[in-house]
């Protein structure tokens, strides 16, 4: 039986990583995959605790959460494609037209 | 049961006469405004004849309901009219006066570019004034009254590019708002103390409550504040200043509006009011000193005016003084006979005076007149006759109507009479030097006609003038009709037949009168001989001082050095007025409530919280970079500190 600690570390280090390619990154396509990766940081350890506290609430919660996940990505992937076609690029640094 | 009058025609032909020149006026020719504009007026006082032909088959008085107005629980005002002999007497001197003067007003504005708008306004004041004369209760009445303030503000103004036109109407609409608060007030007392404002209602309540001799009650302020509203419309101390700066109007607008009729609108309330004022001894004697003071004050000034106008207009007050006096004294009929005879010898005066300023090409300044009797000897007989009216020369009309009010002063208190005496010889003084100074002696204005002479006002005048000349007849007959009736005007007082025919009205007084009258017939003879005599020393004064020597009135005035000097300035009331009222006023409104509430406290407050808006936004801004990472940084900053503050919360604290 693997600790709950473990997963838990496990999680957290993937949400850090998921926040810190969110920062850096420019591309928006990487953005965006850096967003699922904290989502699932996330759903691991909801799963994690559901399995020790022996709570089905902590899985019904992982359901919504990809759902969720998979809703924003039907509206991401095409706020993308959309940007792409108006801008010609994915470089997050020049979508900056709400710029003062 | 009385005959259908339709009295409400009266008021609103003028009404229809104004509007229809008021609105077609500007493209209509000159002709067919003057035919608009008499028409109408001419009609009322036609009507207004029919109603006094019919007068004696009335049961009085006379009411007529015309409409709904206000109905407020068991308050109700409508829109009815009332007659009785006071509103008789007051609609004939209005509609006859005023149909004269509208007659004379179509020579003196011919030439006037805005000829439509004058008789448009002069048909609006008719409107008003008759409304307030035919009134059935204080709130029409009150309807009318500001009805002519405000016809009155736009006939003063009427030469409203002039600067000193438009703003003595200012001021004459202005002190006249002051003593409209009076009569608010009076109003308002008798709406919560007796819930009605109809005449004969409140008459009704009025009647069985007991006079007001021990102190100040209820009746007493009534009484009181309508005398401040009266004070104000008839220009009364302290609120006459208004007065003689509304001559800057056209001349028949002051014959009309403040001579004749709008200044006698006080008299009229204060007599219409009798019964609260007789219950009122205090409030009758504060209408009888400044009535007094009033009359004496006014005829002072009238000494040392040089313009023809202002010496009328001090002398239209002080007579008004004389009818507060006689109100004050209980004398309500000798008031309104003094109101009536004034209004025909005063129009008459007026007139007159217009004719003169009208053959001298606009000069108002008596001594640039003189020697006129030969040029104009029409107008010079018209303006003898209400002079010798106004000084009180037996036969003619203000013999009779100055004497009543003596005798009847006499009778309360030989003060009045003693003021009221002096003040008839300084009457007959200045009336007769204006008489002298212009009609007699040589003509001083002709180096003035060679230098292009017209002031700007009197658009009227503009064309050249070689040499004075007479007015047109439609100028003259007016008149000569007025002439005619100061002369036998004071006629219907003889056997007191105009105090019997008012006796309904003014109640039983008039029979105790009759009484004493009876008894004391002997002084009445003597007082008017007094008074005659009297008004010819006066004449006599006038004759040595600017006809036989005339170069005594410069020597007195430099004896009596800062008297004379006081006097011509009018005691400086005006200046007192402006240092007193209308500069701590001015002064209190620009450092007080506009540098400091609107500027200081209202416009700062806006103004400040929008520059703490701005530069609060001026620091928060930078965060808006628009560079999408640095938002998702700030999240992440945010979200880590909520998450600390959370752990500090719930773990650390524990």
């Amino acid at each position: 039986m693997v600790p709950l600690s473990y997963y838990l570390v496990l999680s957290g280090f993937l949400f850090a990583c998921g926040v810190v390619a969110f920062l850096i990154k420019r591309n928006i396509i990487t953005i965006f995959m850096s967003i699922e990766l904290m989502l699932n940081g996330v759903n691991l350890s909801f799963v994690a605790f559901a399995a020790h506290w022996h709570a089905l609430a902590g899985q019904v919660f992982v359901f919504f959460v990809m759902i969720v996940a998979a809703a924003e990505a039907a509206v991401g992937l095409a706020i993308i494609i959309a940007v792409y076609r108006t801008r010609e690029t994915l470089n997050i640094d020049q979508v900056n037209l709400l710029k003062l | 049961m009385n005959p259908a009058l339709n009295l409400w025609l009266i008021p609103i032909l003028p009404l229809a006469g104004a509007v229809i020149n008021g609105v077609f006026g500007k493209k209509s020719s000159r002709q067919t405004v003057t035919v608009v504009g008499l028409f109408f007026s001419g009609a009322a006082f036609a009507w207004a004849l029919l109603v006094a032909a019919r007068f004696s088959s009335l049961s009085l008085p006379y009411q007529e309901y015309l409409a709904h107005w206000i109905r407020s629980g068991s308050f109700a005002v409508d829109f009815a009219f009332y007659l009785d002999q006071l509103s008789l007497i007051m609609l004939l001197v209005v509609t006859g006066v005023g149909f004269l003067i509208h007659i004379y007003s179509v020579g003196y504005m011919w030439d006037d570019p805005s000829y439509y708008r004058f008789f448009s306004y002069l048909n609006l004041f008719m409107f008003f004034m008759l409304t307030l004369v035919l009134a059935n209760n204080y709130l029409l009445m009150f309807i009318g009254w500001e009805g002519v303030g405000l016809a009155s503000y736009l006939l003063i103004g009427f030469w409203f590019t002039k600067d000193s036109a438009a703003s003595a109407g200012k001021k004459a609409f202005i002190v006249n708002r002051i003593g409209d608060f009076g009569f608010l007030i009076a109003l308002f007392l008798l709406i919560k103390h007796l819930g009605t404002l109809n005449f004969v209602q409140v008459f009704d309540a009025v009647k069985p409550l007991s006079v007001e001799t021990a102190g100040v009650g209820l009746l007493t302020t009534i009484g009181i504040l309508l005398m401040v509203g009266a004070a104000g419309k008839s220009a009364q101390i302290p609120l006459y200043v208004w007065l003689p700066d509304a001559m800057e109007g056209p001349t028949p607008v002051s014959a009309l509006i403040h001579a004749a009729t709008m200044v006698t609108a006080g008299v009229y309330m204060v007599s219409r009011s009798h019964m609260i004022f007789e219950r009122a001894p205090i409030a009758l004697t504060v209408v009888a000193i400044i009535g007094t003071l009033t009359a004496f004050f006014a005829a002072t000034i009238g000494i040392a005016q040089t313009d023809i106008k202002k010496v009328l207009a001090y002398s239209t007050v002080s007579q008004l003084g004389y009818m507060f006096m006689a109100c004050g004294v209980g004398a309500f009929s000798a008031g309104i006979f003094h109101l009536m005879t004034h209004a025909f010898f005063k129009g008459l005066l007026f007139l007159a005076a217009g004719s003169v300023i009208h053959a001298v090409g606009g000069e108002q300044d008596m001594r640039k007149m003189g020697g006129l009797r030969v040029y104009i000897p029409w107008t010079f007989l018209a303006m003898g006759i209400a002079t010798l009216a106004i000084a009180g020369i037996p036969p003619l009309a203000g013999f009779w109507s100055k004497d009543e009010i003596l005798w009847k002063a006499y009778q309360t208190s030989w003060i009045y009479w003693l003021i009221g005496l002096i003040t008839a010889f300084i009457t007959s003084f200045y009336m007769f030097r204006l008489l002298f100074l212009t009609f007699f002696g040589d003509y001083r204005g002709a180096q003035a006609d060679t230098q292009g002479h017209a002031s700007p006002g009197h658009a009227s005048d503009t064309h050249g003038h070689g040499e004075p000349h007479e007015s047109p007849m439609v100028m003259l007959v007016p008149l000569m009709i007025l002439a005619l009736l100061s002369v036998v005007g004071g006629l219907v007082g003889i056997g007191n037949h105009f105090e019997h025919f008012l006796a309904p009205v003014f109640g039983p007084g008039a029979t105790i009168e009759g009484a004493s009258e009876a008894a004391g017939g002997y002084t009445e003879y003597l007082l008017m001989g007094i008074s005659v005599v009297v008004a010819l020393l006066g004449a006599f004064l006038a004759y040595v001082l600017y006809l036989s020597k005339p170069y005594l009135p410069q020597k007195i005035a430099d004896g009596l050095n800062g008297f004379y000097t006081a006097v011509v300035h009018k005691y400086y009331i005006d200046e007192i007025y402006a240092a007193v009222f209308v500069k701590p006023l001015i002064d209190g409104s620009t450092r007080i409530l506009w540098q400091g509430v609107d500027r200081g406290v209202i416009d700062a407050t806006v103004n400040n919280s929008a520059d703490a808006a701005r530069s609060v936004s001026d620091e928060v801004r930078h965060m808006q970079s628009g560079n999408l990472r640095s938002y998702a940084g700030w999240i992440a900053a945010g979200s880590a500190v909520v998450i600390a503050y959370m752990i500090w919360k719930w773990t650390g604290a524990r």
